[in-house]
């Protein structure tokens, strides 16, 4: 079985929530700029792994689950959390979509099939596995999409996981989003598959499932590809690793630094550390979002005209949620040490 | 002579000293040395200085190993609670081995890890560790408040046979003091008197202290002399220091960022009731941050976490006074 074709209406929906996450990250960044101290701590930004995200979660049907890194905006956008919620989130406000007690890096919206994020690298995996467990016990046909970066890849959470989900046969598909750089070390660095020339999806080897490495910057290969694996594994058939190559166009977080230090975005690591401006200005020619506004629109699946109601409505919505972020209050003490215990 | 320098920059400078002066000392982690132009990669050589992969179990358990073996690893983890992801290597594999072994083998390593950022980092990046390491015989765990301790505190760490955790506290990063030049070694288990006063006893570390020392700044424009004393060290814990004070003061009050139950403030009063319980006029008060999970927005981080009102609020409330104008 493959996933349901695309039909015209579905690939402008993906289209629009590549730039909804496209806006919604750039309105993150100018944020720094617009309303300083607004945004405190360590932000992630998916600009450029748009494709990927929705390729994936296009895929989700009612009752599956995802869990996600820190690097999280995405997938609610594309899950369809208010985009009000999650920016009020980011600013620390009781209106927040967890009332402004997680932050940028922990977003949750348990209604939508998201049951969350670690902040620790990999760490999110065996959550996800356990979710895939839970899912299998109960036999309704769930499955669980785990997304980590290549990074986590190295932590033991990822190989033990890895282990029990094909021993177990879980419904689960790990969707691992290599961008190239785990903060400033490239794959090759600390990647011995990677060091050897090898594709980050020979790990599935180990754990005798299925393992492939896909452009993760093709919307419709992503969907394709982890809708198969998706199919596969509610048939009861197990795991399997997905390598989405992709590349973030902006830094791994926000300046780190003690409070009174104004945050912003340095430059992309590609040129910050290691001077290869070319390297991120090719990553730029293969942006996702205008590669498949193009071929959508080269295609006749979408007029220019309707590309840019498109992106006007984005631009609008994510307007909306940044005044609404700022002008939303903060949260009463109370709740500090109201959600302690269930 | 000495030398200003920022916190951070402090410890480098004794990292890089310890390694000039024993080339068994090597120092790796995640992130850091990632291309030859990187300060320590270009002094020490690939060899000795390497970024890992994000894998801290195999970090920390390879500075165990590496040490029996007979070198000194430092191991760079950025933040405290990446140590978390390798707990048993840090508690039970780690500080065990010269014990089990009746004394055969030494484990001389250095976990070096950033705490405290309470700057909206939220619930995973914000911890106050101290308590949960601080009990592990074998052991030691020091957290420096200031430049100079920094670099002391690390040069006696790398130079100590055991393995220290060395703390660092992320808000005092860019803390400029006033650092020794060349070799300067604090010695570990010995605290650091920053204040004298005659009033009240009060300890804190790192981002408290400084809360604590404002809070006695204010304290003593009410006539209220506190003593301020940073324990620098955890394991091995400098009670007498404590006590000593404890004896001219009579009243004792503790300051810690940790949750209540978890914080190194519990040991030390256990310790104070236990030793001096005819020194104290008044009952020990700790000044600890709330039960909860840090959360990320400001106000709520701010209500959490201890500050220096809170500090001067507890010392009046131990001597039975109220503020000027109050």
């Amino acid at each position: 079985m493959t996933p349901s074709p695309l039909d015209n209406d579905r690939l402008v929906w993906m289209y629009t929530q590549m730039v909804r996450i496209r806006e919604f990250e750039e309105r993150v960044k100018r944020t720094f700029e617009e309303h300083p101290g607004v945004i405190r701590g360590h932000t992630h930004l998916a600009d450029g792994v748009e494709a990927s995200i929705v390729g994936s979660v296009a895929n989700m049907q009612p009752g599956d689950y995802v869990l996600t890194t820190y690097r999280c905006h995405g997938y609610p956008i594309a899950l369809g959390t208010d985009t009000k919620a999650i920016m009020a989130e980011i600013y620390g406000r009781a209106t927040g979509i967890c009332k402004g007690l997680g932050g940028s890096m922990h977003l949750c919206d348990p209604s939508r099939g998201f049951l969350g994020t670690s902040g620790i690298v990999g760490q999110g995996i065996p959550h996800a596995t356990g979710a895939a467990y839970a899912a299998q016990i109960r036999g309704e046909g769930q499955v669980v999409l785990c997304f980590f970066g290549d990074g986590a890849s190295k932590q033991g959470a990822f190989h033990e996981s890895l282990n029990i989900a094909a021993l177990w046969k879980l419904p689960i598909v790990y969707v691992m989003e290599n961008n190239g750089y785990n903060v400033e070390t490239q794959t090759h660095q600390e990647d011995a598959n990677a060091a050897a020339g090898e594709d980050l999806s020979v790990k599935a080897k180990a754990y005798s499932m299925p393992g492939v490495t896909i452009d993760g910057g093709d919307p419709v290969a992503v969907y394709e590809t982890v809708g198969a694996a998706m199919e596969r594994a509610r048939r009861g058939e197990g795991p399997t690793l997905i390598e989405s190559k992709v590349y973030r166009l902006s830094a791994h977080g926000n300046l780190i630094a003690p409070p009174g230090v104004p945050l912003h975005y340095p430059e992309h690591e590609a040129i910050a550390v290691f001077g290869d401006r070319e390297q991120y200005e090719a990553a730029l020619k293969g942006d996702p979002v205008p590669q498949f506004r193009g071929r959508l629109v080269n295609d006749g699946v979408m007029t220019n005209e309707q590309a840019e109601e498109i992106l006007k409505a984005a631009r609008d919505e994510m307007q909306e949620a940044v005044t609404f972020g700022v002008e939303s209050p903060f949260p009463e003490n109370d709740e500090a040490l109201a959600y302690v215990y269930a | 002579m000495s030398h200003e320098l920022p916190y951070i920059a402090a410890i480098d400078e004794a990292i890089r000293l310890e390694m000039e002066r024993d080339e068994t000392v090597i120092y790796f982690g995640q992130n850091m040395a990632t291309t030859e132009n990187a300060p320590f990669r270009q002094q020490f050589g690939n060899d000795r200085v390497r970024v890992t992969p994000i894998s801290e179990t195999a970090e920390i358990g390879m500075a165990v190993g590496a040490a029996l073996a007979g070198y000194r690893p430092v191991v760079e983890l950025y933040m405290a609670e990446f140590m978390l992801v390798a707990m048993d290597q840090v508690v039970n594999e780690g500080p065990r081995f010269r014990a089990m072994s009746g004394g055969q083998v030494k484990v001389p390593l250095v976990l070096k890890a950033g705490w405290g950022f309470t700057a909206g980092w939220a619930g995973q990046h914000t911890g106050t560790l101290t308590n949960m390491f601080m009990g592990i015989p074998g052991l030691k765990v020091v957290s420096p408040s200031t430049a100079a301790d920094a670099k002391g505190l690390m040069a006696s760490a790398i130079r100590d046979d055991n393995p220290v955790v060395y703390f660092h506290n992320y808000l005092l990063t860019l803390d400029h003091g006033e650092v020794p030049d060349g070799e300067y070694l604090v010695p570990l288990g010995v605290a650091d008197v920053r204040r004298e006063g005659s009033d009240v006893t009060i300890v804190a570390n790192a981002h408290m202290l400084n809360q604590s020392l404002k809070a006695a700044e204010t304290l003593a424009g009410e006539g209220i002399q506190a003593e301020v004393i940073d324990p620098r060290t955890y394991a091995p814990l400098d009670v007498d220091t404590i006590l000593e004070s404890v004896g001219k003061t009579g009243r004792l009050v503790l300051v810690d960022s940790a949750p209540r139950h978890s914080a190194a403030s519990n040991v030390i009063a256990g310790e104070v009731v236990e030793r001096g319980f005819d020194l104290l006029k008044a009952p020990i008060v700790q000044v600890t941050a709330l039960d909860a999970t840090v959360p990320y927005s400001e106000p709520l981080e701010a209500y959490v976490i201890p500050d220096a009102d809170r500090v001067a609020a507890a010392v009046r409330g131990v001597l039975g006074t109220a503020p000027v104008g109050a």
